[in-house]
């Protein structure tokens, strides 16, 4: 099987690199000078609740739309003036799992394969592969209406590696999937990063980008807010989370004074639990649970654990990542 | 690290007509898949057959010849012009269900995925025009003239089909659903296809209507249509044809292809 011709090598660091984007769907801002770099071999995940620009964002780098403002290179080739190149790069995968019903599974592959200009040979072989590898070869000649959910994901990503591109961008592959589809899905993802893939995830699950991203850029509001691997995210709470639950509500808010006033800890509100950052550890726990004890408010319960992406996404906004809000559906997806 | 980059595909004439090719492969093997479009393509034309020669075709006096060889040519036509649904629910269905994303994203050409639609419908029409024929063969239809005007008549039908498929293909790159695009497309269609010279003579219809039924495209195909077949002067009608297949392209193509440029 002959490999696709290359005709230039990219040696610079960062496979993709978008600077400033701008995109305004009417008066919503759905990106507001984003920049966004994923150096060669590696997964940026980009973690954010629906409406965040997650997928605007990556409709732009992968040529589908244009942006108001602001740039966008793959492996050097900018996504507008060198569209075609870039599509020749670049395998996409969407949360509307993106495959014909109405063909198989190998018909759709093919399909990617003859519309990518492969040889009609080879692409025969790697639909064949592809079939192999993600668990699809018994059901490889059923029309995709047919298939399970985890099924269609597996075939869309399948799809999108017909023409093994150098750089994969994948928008919330796991939307939507049971645990064990989920955990399928993360296995194959893994296994293309430990080839060498640059990967590019959205994701409104933090453990999802905790699970497979090198580093992780926050966007909410259509901006990065925080930007880093998923240690030093962490660490800007504190070594640990001290998580304080009562069942009756002035307690809590009782509590919530009290340990506001004990010094660097962030307290924040949280159903019926405050969580408490504090940087001392153990020791940080046991002040906290003396302060509430003086104050005559003792815990019904107590959780002293390492900090989650969950807590800092509730520091960066004051919400929790994965609550969905109707009146913020992604923009124009 | 250092990544072999893939150079951008040729492009030119041959891409676009190779991706437009697979593009409409990939479509005809789809619709062979839908009993929908089954049913759209050849049960409803032969229900419309048998009904306007057996039901209607009775009550309905055109003078010079039976009526079933003056209504067979409105059929071929009425079968194209309903058939354009197919162009509509298959187009929004792909959109629908992001399967245009994945064509932007890929190297191919931009104008594959309308012209592998427009191509695949005019394969469609070939056979349910075909199928129209046999049906109008065997409910007693009758070519007046020769084998040369006849095999004209039925490329003049298939040239106007895939001139409309092009407006159809605007209308559903304009609207949010397969479902919204067919409430957009029929009721201007059944007015097409109703107010016009294929099933009955215009001359029957009150002056308003006449005006507008006299000057519209499928009455002008029919008429062409039906010269060729049954006889009589031609030249005008056909040429009349033309030129409302060849306008209907030049204004609806770009506006399709800008549409799908656009479409987020």
């Amino acid at each position: 099987m002959s490999a696709p011709q290359a005709d230039a090598i990219f040696r610079e660091e960062n496979a993709i690199e978008a600077r400033g984007l701008v995109k305004r769907f009417g008066d919503v801002v759905a990106l507001d000078h984003v920049d966004l770099a994923v150096p060669v071999g590696s997964v940026l995940g980009l973690l954010g609740p629906n409406g965040a620009g997650k997928t605007t964002a990556v409709r732009i780098v992968t040529t589908i739309l244009g942006a108001d403002a602001g740039s966008a290179r793959v492996l050097g080739l900018d996504v507008v003036a060198d569209a075609q190149a870039v599509r020749a790069n670049i395998g996409l995968a969407g949360q509307y799992a993106a495959v014909d019903d109405n063909l198989t599974g190998r018909e759709n592959l093919r399909l990617v394969g003859r519309l990518t200009h492969q040889p009609r040979a080879s692409v025969r072989l790697r639909a064949d592969e592809l079939l192999e590898r993600f668990d699809l070869a018994s059901a490889a000649d059923r029309p995709v209406k047919t298939y399970s959910g985890g099924m269609r994901r597996r075939l869309d990503l399948a799809a999108a590696l017909v023409h093994r591109p150098p750089v994969l961008i994948l928008d919330e592959p796991t939307t939507g999937l049971d645990p064990r589809g989920r955990n399928d899905l993360w296995d194959v993802i893994g296994g293309l990063v430990a080839e060498g893939t640059t990967l590019l995830l959205t994701t409104q699950y933090l453990e999802e980008a905790d699970h497979l991203a090198h580093r992780i850029a926050v966007i909410d509001h259509g901006r990065v807010i925080a930007e880093g691997t998923a240690a030093e995210l962490k660490a800007r709470l504190g070594r640990t989370v001290v998580e304080v639950g009562f069942a009756e509500r002035t307690s809590l808010d009782r509590a919530k004074g009290v340990l506001a006033e004990i010094g660097p800890v962030d307290v924040t509100t949280d159903g019926g639990a405050l969580h408490v950052n504090v940087d001392d550890g153990a020791r940080g726990a046991v002040v906290v649970v003396r302060t509430l004890d003086g104050a005559g408010i003792p815990p019904d319960r107590l959780i002293v654990r390492e900090p989650t992406l969950d807590d800092v996404f509730m520091q960066l906004t004051g919400r929790r990542a994965e609550e969905s809000d109707a009146s913020e559906a992604e923009v124009a997806s | 690290m250092t990544v072999s980059v893939v150079a951008a595909p040729r492009g030119g004439v041959g891409m676009a007509v190779e991706d437009g090719l697979v593009v409409a492969g990939r479509n005809l093997r789809a619709m062979t898949r839908v009993p929908q479009v089954i049913v759209f393509s050849t049960i409803q034309p032969v229900i419309f057959v048998l009904m306007f020669r057996y039901v209607f075709g009775g009550a309905i006096n055109v003078a010079s010849v039976p009526y079933v060889d003056y209504l067979m040519p409105g059929i071929f036509v009425q079968t194209v012009v309903f058939g354009g649904m197919n162009t509509v629910i298959g187009l929004s269905e792909d959109l629908g269900r992001g399967l245009l994303e994945r064509f932007r994203s890929l190297p191919m050409a931009r104008s594959a995925v309308l012209t592998g639609r427009t191509l695949a419908d005019l394969v469609r029409n070939v056979g349910v025009v075909a199928l129209m024929v046999i049906v109008g063969f065997l409910v007693g239809f009758r070519v007046h003239t020769d084998a040369v005007s006849f095999l004209g008549a039925i490329l003049l039908v298939l040239v106007f089909a895939f001139a409309l498929s092009w407006m159809f293909a605007l209308v559903a790159l304009s609207v949010p659903t397969a479902e919204a695009a067919q409430a957009a497309v029929f009721p201007p269609m059944a007015v097409l296809v109703f107010a016009s010279s294929a099933f009955v003579p215009v001359q029957t219809m009150p002056g308003w209507l006449q005006a507008f039924a006299e000057v519209q495209p499928v009455t002008i195909t029919v008429d062409a249509v039906r010269a060729l077949v049954i006889g009589g002067p031609a030249a005008t009608h056909v040429l009349q044809t033309l030129a409302w297949a060849a306008g209907i392209v030049a204004v609806f193509a770009p506006l399709a292809v800008r549409r799908y440029r656009r479409t987020a």
